[in-house]
């Protein structure tokens, strides 16, 4: 596929099964300079943890982007995932931070199923507003049934076991932040391989011809589905990662805006790139964290410059950036 | 006697005021090359559209080996062994021409290995092989967008062909394509199709195609077939002189 965010091996001369600098060093290269944080700069390590849970997330709503669909409600798995590993907590106290995880992951792919079975009759702009509409129900919920919910307070999510083990919470954060990293690297890196798979090429169709694709004997709705649900996957998965990572969950998760980000930080680190989704949500949050240190509403002025930046000058995003300087320095050598 | 290939009974479709397909019945024989002339807004390619189930007729049937297959979706037309050259290309435009072939060996076979590269698939050779065949092997790693509209419509009948279909249905295969390729390119279509066992219906105005490649011609006009036989026969009758040959010329 001649995707710009993704490095392309198809056309390329070079021997198939080499790493590319750009697709495989430079992330691999990024990934061991996260896990020096904790060490190195260990005041940054919460900030990193938080955007990397968000970085999941966006490379669920940058999936869609592939086929060419927005949506503006993915905070709803986000936010589902994340309440789903609160609930597990308060029903059974004590247990273990993997179990979170797949409550988290479970509620997520459950939702996906209902409101996917309905939103893949839709494309574009209605597609985009359905998933918003949805996420916002949800919301209510959590903001009406405070006796379920907790209300707008929401619900504390107490440390979760792991392996067993009750961690003290240095450890805790220590042991989630290596396990988001972790979770970043096999995720990122299977998602990567589905989106280049025959299954995930035909999910990736849909952007551009679903008359060919319906006479190739194929449903463009099914094939839509599957893709949708390894988006509110990989959504679930940050969310429930965020939740635990910050001991209380609230409707806030749900919020529209919290979707809105999602696609804003897709797009600024290259929409549709599963690697950007990454590099845009810590630069992101960075920002946001610095710049508002400095001065109250500043933050919003510099990532919404740097995004016209983005769209006007490198519509492929930031990875878009850093690709084609690598390629640059590849052909040099 | 077995049921023959495709059949239509009766198919009856009107867009406004225009009676697209009136009362249409025809069957299609295995092995026998159908070929579809007629002028333009005659109906021909509504009647690919019936026949594939994308537009259903508001009376009539569609029979495939004789199965009633009316009401089902084209994409279960399609998995029974029908396939598709469009008029206009239909293609997955930001894949390149031998994507565009994999991603339909992956549908025909469903293939689901979440880890295997579609580049990876056993057919690969396969695939490139028939994009020689329709001379796109140049296209065969460029975007589709790309590619001049005669290329796209060449990539358009290969994929469709991928399909490994029984039945092949194409609208004006060669139309677009440079007019001292087109014959040779027929040519070597028509004898891959035999070699597979396919059959093949072809709207097409080029009346030198018609006469070499087609053993029975169908004229359609004013939403029906007018008249059907063999192509000496059809092509020297004074109707179609007058109505279809006429206009060409
Ligand atoms: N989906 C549709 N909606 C409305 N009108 C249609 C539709 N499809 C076809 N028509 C009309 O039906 C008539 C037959 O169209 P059709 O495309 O089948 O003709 P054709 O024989 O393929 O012509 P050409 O040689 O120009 O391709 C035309 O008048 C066309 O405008
Ligand atoms: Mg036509």
């Amino acid at each position: 596929m001649t995707h710009a965010t993704e490095p392309d091996k198809s056309r390329q001369g070079r021997p198939a099964g080499g790493p590319s600098m750009a697709g495989t060093v430079l992330p691999l290269a990024g990934l061991a300079l996260l896990a020096l944080v904790p060490l190195g700069a260990p005041g940054m390590q919460l900030l990193v943890n938080l955007a990397l849970a968000k970085g999941l997330a966006v490379a669920g709503v940058s999936v869609l982007l592939r086929a060419g669909q927005v949506s503006f409600g993915h905070a709803l798995y986000f936010a589902v995932a994340a309440y789903a590993g609160a609930f597990l907590m308060t029903a059974l106290p004590g247990a273990d931070l993997a179990l979170v995880l797949l409550a988290g992951l479970l509620g997520a792919v459950v939702a996906g199923v209902c409101v996917g079975l309905f939103v893949v009759r839709y494309r574009g702009i209605f597609f985009g507003m359905l998933n918003l509409a949805f996420s916002m129900i949800f919301w209510s919920f959590l903001e009406k049934f405070y006796h379920i919910t907790g209300g707008a307070d929401g619900i504390r999510l107490p440390r979760p076991a792991v392996l067993g083990m009750d961690l003290d919470r240095a450890s805790f954060e220590l042991v989630l932040f290596y396990l988001t990293l972790t979770l970043v690297l096999g995720l990122g890196w299977a998602t990567i391989r589905w989106l280049a798979s025959p299954a995930g090429q035909i999910f990736q169709t849909l952007k551009t011809n679903e008359t060919r694709l319906e006479y190739l004997g194929v449903s463009p709705r099914r094939a839509l589905l599957w893709g949708y649900l390894v988006s509110a996957a990989l959504c679930g998965i940050g969310g429930a990662l965020m939740g635990v990572t910050q001991g209380v969950v609230t409707p806030e998760y749900a919020w529209w805006i919290r979707s809105g980000e999602m696609v804003f930080i897709a797009v600024l680190g290259g929409a549709g790139s599963v690697r950007g989704a990454f590099v845009g949500a810590l630069i992101y949050e960075l920002v946001r964290t610095y710049a508002s240190a400095y001065a109250g509403d500043v933050w919003q002025m510099l990532l919404g410059g740097f995004l016209l930046v983005i769209i006007l000058f490198a519509p492929r995003g930031v990875i878009g950036m850093i690709e084609t300087l690598a390629h640059r320095g590849e052909a040099r050598k | 006697m077995t049921a023959p290939l495709l059949e239509t009974r009766n198919l009856v479709i009107r867009f406004g005021g225009v009676i697209a397909a009136n009362d249409v019945s025809l069957t299609i024989t295995a092995g026998r090359n159908l070929a579809i002339i007629g002028p333009n807004g005659a109906g021909k390619t509504t009647f690919l559209n019936i026949c594939t189930g994308w537009i259903k007729p508001s009376s009539g049937q569609v029979l495939f080996e004789g199965e009633d297959v009316t009401p089902l979706p084209p994409r279960a037309i399609v998995r029974k062994g029908v396939a598709r050259a469009f008029q206009i290309p239909q293609l997955f435009t930001e894949h390149t021409a031998l994507e565009n072939l994999l991603i339909a060996v992956a549908a025909r076979d469903r293939l689901r290995n979440p880890f295997m590269d579609l580049h990876r698939i056993p057919e690969r050779d396969e695939m490139m092989h028939l994009l020689e065949m329709v001379k796109c092997a140049d296209a065969a790693h460029r975007p589709v967008v790309e590619l001049p509209e005669g290329q796209r419509k060449l990539v358009d009948i290969a994929v469709a062909l991928a399909l490994r279909p029984r039945l092949l249905l194409m609208d004006e295969p060669t139309s677009g394509v440079a007019s001292s390729e087109k014959h040779r390119i027929m040519e070597i279509l028509v004898e891959a199709l035999a070699e597979r066992k396919v059959t093949s219906v072809f709207v097409e105005h080029d009346m030198g195609i018609v006469e070499r490649h087609a053993e029975e011609v169908a004229v359609w006009n004013a939403g029906n077939v007018q008249l059907r036989g063999t192509p000496r026969e059809i092509l020297d009758h004074p109707d179609v002189i007058r109505d279809v040959i006429g206009e060409a010329v």
